[in-house]
């Protein structure tokens, strides 16, 4: 026997807050991956420390979110018992990192690194805008995030960094890393009716205009890291909407596999 | 069940005394531990005390780190985002633990690549328990439950061992493990009292798999453990295999009542005479088995530690680089 | 001994504003800032610290414990029984 998926009854605004909670989520579960196996029991205690605040985040903002949708939805439906396609979480986020998927390889920690450094750096440029949203729930739960995603920025340049100038080898890793990851952060500016929305009515920043920010900071980070900006390519992905990449299933069905199989199970 | 070392360590000669200096030293050592006193790292001490001592703390050291790997197969199937906060909590706290343990061993003249070294090559041991598969999220509730219940009993004896790091290193885990056990029994009570059928069946199923094994955490019985004298006048094991392994069942005898699950041991049976639970006979060639190698999964385990050291190899390199690259302009300017 | 080992570095933890820092441990990091932020991570994640000091274990100086005789240990020694911490003459240098 198996749990029916719930519907979201979506809204621009519920989607936008979405966007926000899924990318916290399925980085974090991406991030869980690798508790056991850092490249030294120190960073591992280190990168834990990263999911469980992103975890954290990704929960409030869930909850949060449930309440705004209306039909009466909690944290845990609405992360085991949606589909796919109503999960608006950035492609980047839901790449393999240490684990392959069906048919790609899994990354390394220059992947994971300099993953952890995009997305930090663009979460502390929304959470930064996010602290004035017209929203006081969402505004207090960026307040707190933003202290925290201070924290993985810098954690996480400082990677870039010792890996851009640190041996051939990882500089080498870290430029094959930028290439696989870059494409995908064009999804982080697009502009669309969703981000409209939510600037019309002052709930949080259209993604466009992070931009600037994102690119001033990644940019000075790069420079340390001996890092050459990649060309610009005309691919977008739409996680963003709910159309994903290959990886996103079996994201889905590892992390939802017990609550499907358990129906009325209690935790 | 950490100082299983002891207990599966080969025969070690007694070095030749090299002087009567030498002698007089280890009689004052003597009766240093026999005070009750606490031995310091730079204190002088038997080369033997000293050998016993790196063995046994990392040995515990690579049951914490090994430990983080049959929880850690769930971090990404856990059933709520409330449970997976908790796993994601607890294993990292195995790995902190790890971590004060390889801290304390370093102050002996070992080193963490040597340590490291050992386990990888298989030298050096970790406690069998963590060579059981976690089939189902049950063995998840159930490790917290019963293994880690089974270290904290171990590990209260340990805060009073005579070497002082290893002593202040076991206050600091033994603060943290209560949360650990705590959290699996809810885990199991949550299932048991409020879940569904199935639930239950899967609890059960994971309490017979765990139980059997986790009395051979303590180790063999006292008649067949080597070394457990000397170390226990030297105050490293203070409580014998046999005594813990009791008190372990007659604790957890109890707790099975109010979880409401039926420990797999049909001889299980209070003893009124004795004031402690009968139990049946353990499967001795099965632990013998296990802690050869031959377990459900040694290899997976240990590969999954080596992979990790040697995939992180040119990370450790690239920091290195860095740093003196750093270093050595800042020198210069 | 490996050379590629990150150096050891000596955690020092202050609980509370108006306490002493204490000695909690020690942890491998590559440099100074990784070992702060590791120290916070390892050491303070219940709220155990309000600051932190590491320090090179190298570079602490540690007093000889009282009844030990001067035969043999020199008066000012290392806090760890590493034996790089020692640094001797090249011509003895490969014990």
């Amino acid at each position: 026997m198996v749990v029916e998926s719930i519907r979201l009854r979506l809204t621009p605004l519920v989607q936008y807050r979405l966007r926000i909670a899924d990318t916290c989520l399925i980085h974090a579960q991406r991030l869980g991956e690798w508790c056991g196996h850092g490249p030294i029991l120190e960073e591992d205690i280190a990168l834990t420390n990263l999911s469980l605040d992103l975890l954290g985040q990704a929960r409030a903002l869930l909850t949060h979110a449930g309440k705004v949708e209306g039909q009466g939805f909690d944290e845990d439906q609405l992360a085991f018992l949606r589909d796919e396609g109503q999960f608006f979480n950035l492609t980047l986020v839901e790449q393999p990192s240490r684990k392959a998927s069906a048919h790609a390889p899994g990354g390394d920690f220059a992947d994971l690194v300099l993953r952890n450094f995009l997305v930090a750096t663009w979460l502390k440029a929304l959470y930064g805008r996010l602290v004035s949203s017209s929203d006081a729930e969402l505004a207090a739960i960026a307040a707190k995030a933003l202290k925290e995603t201070r924290y993985h920025q810098e954690h996480a340049a400082d990677w870039v960094v010792r890996l851009g100038d640190g041996t051939e080898e990882s500089a080498r890793r870290l430029a094959a890393a930028l290439d696989r990851a870059w494409p995908y952060t064009h999804e982080m500016f697009v502009r669309d009716a969703v981000d409209d929305a939510a600037a019309a009515s002052a709930l949080g920043p259209r993604r466009d205009e992070l931009a600037a920010d994102w690119q001033r900071g990644v940019a000075a980070v790069f420079s340390d890291a001996k890092l050459a900006l990649p060309a610009a390519t005309p691919f977008v992905s739409t996680g963003s909407n709910g159309v994903h990449s290959e990886h996103m299933g079996f994201v889905l069905a590892e992390m939802q596999t017990l609550q499907r199989s358990f129906p009325g199970g209690k935790w | 069940m950490y100082t299983q070392a002891m207990d599966l360590a080969p025969k070690e000669e007694r070095a030749k005394l090299r002087s009567a200096e030498e002698a007089e030293l280890e009689a004052r050592f003597e009766a240093r531990i026999d005070a009750g006193d606490f031995i310091e790292a730079k204190d002088w001490m038997p080369e033997h005390y000293r050998k016993t001592l790196v063995r046994q703390i990392s040995q515990h050291a690579h049951s914490e780190t090994v430990g983080m790997l049959p929880e850690g197969n769930w971090i990404t199937r856990a059933p709520t985002l409330k449970r997976k906060t908790i796993l994601l909590a607890k294993v990292q706290d195995e790995a902190g633990h790890g971590l004060y343990l390889y801290s304390a061993a370093e102050t002996l003249g070992t080193s963490r690549d040597q340590m490291l070294d050992a386990l990888h090559s298989g030298k050096a041991k970790y406690s069998s328990i963590f060579n059981y598969p976690t089939l189902t999220w049950a063995d998840v509730g159930v490790i917290g439950w019963l293994v880690d219940g089974a270290a904290i009993m171990n590990q209260v004896p340990l805060t009073r061992c005579s070497y002082a790091p290893y002593a202040r290193a076991m206050v600091r885990v033994c603060r943290e493990e209560s949360f650990h056990q705590r959290q699996g029994f809810d885990s199991l009570l949550v299932m048991m009292n409020e879940g569904t059928d199935a639930q239950r069946v899967m609890v059960q199923d994971a309490v017979d798999r765990w139980w059997w094994p986790s009395l051979m955490m303590f180790g063999p019985p006292d008649k067949d453990s080597v070394h457990g004298t000397q170390s226990m006048r030297w105050g490293i094991k203070r409580i014998s295999n046999d005594d813990l392994r009791q008190k372990f069942v007659d604790a957890t005898a109890e707790q099975a009542k109010v979880l409401g699950v039926t420990l797999p041991d049909p001889l299980l049976a209070w003893n009124a005479e004795r004031g402690h639970y009968d139990f049946g006979p353990i499967d001795w060639d099965e632990f013998w088995r296990v802690v050869g190698g031959h377990g459900p999964c040694n290899k997976e385990r240990l590969a999954a530690r080596v992979k990790a050291w040697d995939d992180g190899a040119w990370v450790r390199e690239a920091a290195l680089a860095h740093e003196s690259r750093r270093a050595a302009k800042k020198e210069a300017a | 001994m490996s050379q590629n080992e990150w150096p050891l570095w000596e955690v020092f933890v202050r609980p509370k504003a108006g306490l002493d820092h204490k000695h909690c441990g020690s942890l491998h990091a590559a440099d100074a800032k990784m070992a702060l932020q590791l120290a916070r991570e390892v050491y303070t994640r219940r709220q155990e610290g309000t600051s932190v000091w590491v320090v090179r274990s190298s570079d602490i100086t540690a007093s000889d414990p009282g009844d030990k005789p001067m035969l043999f240990d020199p008066m000012e020694d290392k806090v760890y029984r590493h034996p790089t911490f020692y640094k001797l003459p090249e011509a003895v240098d490969h014990m």
